[in-house]
Parts: C-alpha cells; structure tokens; sequence
C-alpha cells in the first residue's frame, strides 16, 4: 500500500464517509443530498457528522423521492455543481430511472459535450442481511446495460475511499454501489490522506494457475473463502476483484484467462443477461482458444430475492462456489 | 363537513380532547357501546402485538418490524367503516387495519419472520399484500378504483401512505388519475410527523397535507389521527361520498409514531424527549379509554383482565409463527411465473445437484 503514508483502521463505512468528508473540504461546489442523510446521516451512516461539519446547504436531507432527488441533481451538474446523492437502497431507485437512463446518462451526448453530468449516484445494495423485500437485490447489470453510465463497487475500505474518491472527480456520472452486506464487516488500514483507485481497473487479489474467479463487492469474501476449500483440494485459483462493472477491464480478464484456462464468476445477480455472462461472453469471444472449460456462471437464480427465510437458498456460499470450481477444473 | 373544515383554513376535525370529554357536539358520531368496546379492544390488541413483536425483535426471534404504535385509532377507524367487500391497499405501518380486514397476527408475524407466506392472507378479502416502495401502493388504488367504477360495483378503497410519501411523485400521480377518472378511494395520510429522521416540514412547504387535495379537484379534510371519534367520523363520511358520488378523498390524519422508525432505527439522534411526552399526552388509547372510563362503559379491571388475555393470545400466534415449516428451495421458484420457464427449473435442478453433493461431502 501506500508507502509512508498515515493510516487509520477503518470499515466500508468510515472509509467512505472519510472520502466525501476530504472532498467536501475540498471542493465547495460539492452537495450532498438525499433521504435521511443530513441529520442522520443516513441509515446506514455513511455521511455521520458531514451536516453539522459543512452545514445544511452543502449537506443535506431531501423530500422523499428518489426521482427528484435524481432529477434534481441533473440541473445541478448541468449548472456546474457536483452533487452526490443518496438511494437509501438500490431497491427503491428504480423510481429515479427516468431521470436515470433519459437525462443523467445522456445530457453529455445529447448537449453534445456542453453540460457535464458530473454526477455520484451512491446505493447499498446487496443480501444477506435478514431485510425486508426490495432490500436484498443486486441488480448491477442494469446500470451496467445503460449507455452512458460507469458503475463502481468496491470490496475492501481501501477500494471504498479510492473509489468513491475517483468517482466523485469523474465527470462522468457514477453509479456507486455499495455492498451493506460488508459495511462493517471488514477492518483495513486506509491511508487517510486523499488517494485514488482509478476506475475501469480490476484487481488480481491472489495469483493462482488453475482457474480464475472473479467476484466483486461481498462476494470476494466468499470466493476467498472457496479457495481456501480449493487449496485444499489441490486447486490454484486466481481471484479477480472487478471492482468496476462499467467500463469492464477486459485487459485483467483476458491475460487471466489465457493463463489459467478457465474461468468462473461469482456475483449475487439474477443468472441471466448479468455481469457474469458479460464476463463470459468476453472470455468466449477474445480468450477462447485458450479455454479448457466452458466459463461458469455461480450467480443467484432468475428468481426474486427471496424473503429473508429463504435467502440462504438463494445467496452464493463458499461451497457453492467450491463446488463449480472443481466442477470446471474436472470438466 | 368537508365544507366545515376545508383545509385551506387550516382547521383540524376533532371530537374529543386530551381527555376524552367530548369538544365537538356536532359531530359526534353515533357508535353504539358495543361497538366502541370492541374498537377498544382492537386498538389494545394492536398495541400489545406491537409492542411484544418489539421485544421480540430484540431477543432475535424477528427480523426487522416497523411498529404502529401511536397510530392506532386511524387503523380502527378505517376498520370500523371499512366492509368486508371494500379493498384495503396497505402500506407497511396498518397493522390494526389489518387485523381489521381479516388478516390474522400469525401472517403479520410470519411476514416479519421472512417468509413470502404471511402474505397470503387467507381470511381477508379484497386486500393487498403489504407495499415497500413508498407511495407505489396507492397507483394500484386508484385502478382499483376504475375496475369498481367500471363495473358498477358497491366498493370503496381505504389506500394508505405516511407523510413522507406525499412526496413522492406516485402520490401525485394517484390523486391526479383519481380525481379525473373519478373513482371511489379514501386516501389515507398517517401523518406521523416523521419519514425516518425527516419531519414532514422537510417533506413540503404546503401549510397541511390535506390541502394538496384541493389542486386535485377533490374533496379533503385534516383530521386529529389519535381521536378515534374523529376518525370513525371522517372516515365514515368519506367512505359513503366516495361510494355515492364516486370521488376521491383525501384524508390526512395527524399523529405521531411513538416507536422508532424500524427495530433498527434509532428515534433519539433526530427527535427530543419533551417531543415525545408532548404527544404521549395524545395518545389515541389513553384518550379512548379516558372517555370509557369517564362513561362507567369500561373498568381498569377488564383492562388488566383483558390485556393478559391479548399477550396469551399474541404469544400463541407468535409460537406457532415460529414454528413454521422450513423454507424448501421450491418456495423460491414456486411463484415467479404462472408458467414458469424451462429454464428456472433448470436452475432448481441443477442446485438440487450442488445440496446432493453437499449432502455426500459431510
Ligand atoms: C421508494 C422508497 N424510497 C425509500 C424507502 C425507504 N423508506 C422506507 S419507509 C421510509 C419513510 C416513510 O415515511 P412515511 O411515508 O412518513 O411513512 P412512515 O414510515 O412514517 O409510516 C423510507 C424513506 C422506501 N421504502 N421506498
Ligand atoms: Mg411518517
């Protein structure tokens, strides 16, 4: 990591409340905005503190609508401010998708370069977490599909501060999604001076020969765990942060691949038209003299989330994963 | 009455005080004592579920609830004049509307619990499952509204949402659909002052919710939420203008969520204590059972004797929640299509294959 620099311990959250904070005192053309964020700061807290530190006007909680909220950032970077806004979860920013998909992805093509959405659009998403319907999906492809967007989840508290930071300079707008499931689950020293982790980058997490897995958000940690199970068994995984869904790093992809031969993506999504068959598309279309097995799919099914009784049936388990693994290295 | 209190003068429909001594003559309404002991008795029942499925939460037995406590009278009002051939569309703090409608505690429970099952409200008729997306729910109110109209049927719908939905453009949308196409639904604000940390002067700057009413060319009224007569009043002479003339209302009634939130959430980081006690004075129950007691209609013994029975009653439901059968993999696929696919059985299948391997490795 960073060489010399300070560090603190920090989880997802602090990590990121950490990157709007520098920003915020950087940057006065920065608003934040959203439901519950400002006094709150937000039911999950990720903006703690930021209202009373640089007042209501920079900071502050909106009407609840998600539409407006979206609708109304789009006049704000088309007048030069950078708002970051808040969906209190994925699940309820389907109601923004007009604004989403007909202006904030397209005001730059469609003003021909004059009006910049520099735009962060934040959201926790993801299951695990015993929630109520709505509050467990992960519906990245979506944004993903939308020409015109960039969409960034990060796994680690690092990852989380770099990312959110490139994404809040990016002058493009950004969708940032946020895995709750890991909020607090993972502690890291993170650099607290400013620092960038660039979008469009994977990661190789561990080297490895016989296979490679890529995951991203709270599935990392769950992959990690599979490789333990495929050390054991003999199996070399090499394991791929994505760490951006859109512009996807094909480059990482591919070099991985045409080492080991294989490939298999874990993700929460729904099974069809989703980040995992991007990625295998990309393996079959540019890698595919190299591969030995079919590329693999371990994803959710094409199924609602279920309820939190039965989410376990649905959730991608360091066994599940293993099992594909030996499944592709035996193929 | 609409009339008489138009929300453009900023008048609030009340009937009984703090106290429960009777301020508004007028209109009190005509409820018979049996009547008015079983609204009683529902609100108290309402109340102690609540309650105990918070502490429930808390020993772990529950996912996350969020509690209408405090917000019971508008529930049993809309119950009381809410029939059994009227629709009931929820949003998700109704739980004595939906005890009201047939619903039993064992389905509210079992919903909490995690299982789509406890929406299947097999006793109730005409009623929709509970409604996440804020303010969604009542689009499907005023189409229901249409099927009633078109038909010519004797239906009205109760469709409810808090204040921080009015904000949301779905609301709009419903009264605006509503009050050109006509059709009979009582919209129900529960204004709780609140949409998780955000007070409702965050929400708009219109002087009151009901007033909105009145840009949609429909009939509206601001009502006490915690004055069971009031409520059964407004609700009542709402309900029978929209199932005579076919109109819309738009009810807003003022209250307050005495619980947090959620079982997650935490009240004390955005409302003060003094807030609290101010509108503890209010509460719908106390004020209901103040006028009781002052009529010689109810004694603090049946209270006592009556609330140890609702707790038996609530555990029992709650026990045989509990002991639900297990969540199979089949409950997940089961009901995402009429037809469903080839595929997703494939997807069963071949995750059925990866539990036998499981099963084989222990
Ligand atoms: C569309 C949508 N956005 C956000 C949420 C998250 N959320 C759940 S309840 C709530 C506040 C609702 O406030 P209000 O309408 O006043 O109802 P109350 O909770 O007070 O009953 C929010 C923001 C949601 N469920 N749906
Ligand atoms: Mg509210």
């Amino acid at each position: 990591m960073e060489g010399g620099a300070k560090m603190k311990v920090m989880n997802i959250v602090d990590a990121l409340n950490n990157a709007l904070d520098i920003k915020l005192g950087e940057d006065r053309n920065i608003i934040i905005y959203g439901e519950d964020v400002g006094v709150e700061g937000g039911v999950f807290r990720v903006t703690e503190g930021l209202q009373k530190k640089y007042g209501a006007e920079r900071v502050l909680d909106s009407p609840l609508a998600e539409s407006g909220i979206v609708g109304t950032a789009v006049g704000m970077a088309a007048a030069g401010l950078r708002p970051i806004v808040e969906m209190q979860f994925s699940g309820f920013a389907y109601v923004a998708f007009d604004q989403l998909i007909s202006h904030v992805a397209r005001y730059h093509n469609r003003s021909r370069g004059r009006y910049k959405m520099a735009i962060v659009i934040r959201m926790p998403y993801g299951g695990g977490i015993n929630a109520l319907e709505h509050h467990s999906e992960s519906m990245e492809a979506i944004y993903g599909h939308i020409p015109g967007l960039k969409v960034v989840i990060p796994s680690t508290p690092h990852d989380a501060k770099g990312l959110l930071t490139s994404a809040i300079e990016s002058d493009d707008p950004i969708i940032f999604m946020e895995p709750k499931r890991i909020y607090r689950a993972i502690k890291q020293d993170v650099p607290e001076e400013k620092f960038l982790v660039p979008i469009g980058k994977a990661k190789v997490i561990s080297p490895g020969k016989d296979v490679t897995v890529v995951a991203y958000g709270a599935m990392i940690r769950e992959a990690q765990r599979a490789m333990v199970m495929a050390k054991e068994a003999g199996i070399s995984v090499e394991l791929i942060d994505l760490r951006t869904i859109y512009p996807i790093d094909k480059d990482t992809i591919i070099q991985s691949v045409k080492k080991t031969g294989r490939i298999i993506t874990v993700a929460e999504e729904p099974r069809s038209f989703g980040v995992a068959a991007e990625i295998s598309a990309i393996a079959s279309e540019d890698a595919f003299l190299y591969l030995e097995s079919p590329p693999k799919r371990v994803t959710g099914f094409d199924t609602i989330v279920p309820y939190a009784r039965g989410e376990h049936h649905y959730l991608q388990t360091p066994e599940k994963i293993f099992y594909e693994i030996e499944r592709t290295v035996k193929f | 009455m609409f009339d008489e209190y138009n929300p453009l003068d900023e008048k609030i429909f009340q009937v009984i005080d703090n106290d429960g001594k009777i301020v508004n003559n007028k209109w009190f309404p005509e409820i018979d004592n049996e009547r008015l002991l079983k609204a009683y008795r529902d609100m108290l029942l309402a109340r102690t579920a609540d309650l105990m499925i918070v502490s429930y939460q808390r020993q772990g037995r529950i996912y996350t609830y969020p509690p209408s406590y405090g917000q019971e009278a508008i529930q049993v009002a809309t119950a009381m004049v809410m029939r059994d051939e009227d629709w009931l569309v929820p949003a998700f703090r109704e739980l004595a509307a939906y005890l009201g409608k047939g619903v039993t505690l064992k389905e509210v429970f079992l919903y909490y619990m995690g299982f789509e099952d406890g929406s299947r409200f097999l006793n109730a008729k005409n009623i929709l499952p509970i409604s996440i997306p804020v303010a969604s729910q009542l689009l499907h109110a005023t189409g229901i509204g249409y099927e009633i109209k078109y038909n010519k049927k004797d239906q009205v719908v109760f469709a409810f949402v808090g204040d921080g939905g009015t904000s949301e453009g779905d609301f709009h949308e419903a009264l605006n659909f509503g009050g050109v196409w006509k059709v009979p639904v009582v919209f129900i604000v529960q204004n709780n002052q609140y949409s998780i940390s955000t007070p409702v002067s965050k929400q708009t700057a219109s002087k009151n919710i009901a007033i909105k009413s009145v840009a949609y060319g429909i009939k509206g009224i601001k009502v006490d939420g915690n004055d069971i007569f009031a409520l059964f009043q407004a609700i009542k002479t709402a309900s029978e203008y929209a199932r005579s003339e076919s109109e819309p209302v738009l009810i807003e009634a003022l209250t307050y969520r005495k619980g947090s939130h959620t079982t997650s959430d935490d009240p004390t980081l955005y409302r003060t204590e003094d807030e609290e006690k101010e509108w503890d004075m209010k509460d719908p129950l106390k004020r209901l059972k103040a006028y009781l007691l002052n009529n010689n209609l109810w004694t603090e013994e049946q209270d006592q004797q009556i609330l140890q029975q609702f707790k038996q009653e609530v555990d029992r439901q709650f026990v045989e929640a509990e002991n639900y059968p297990l969540y199979k993999l089949e409950d997940v696929f089961e009901y995402i299509y009429v037809e469903m696919p080839d595929d997703l059985k494939r997807q069963q299948n071949e995750h059925e294959n990866f539990l036998k391997w499981k099963e084989a490795r222990k």
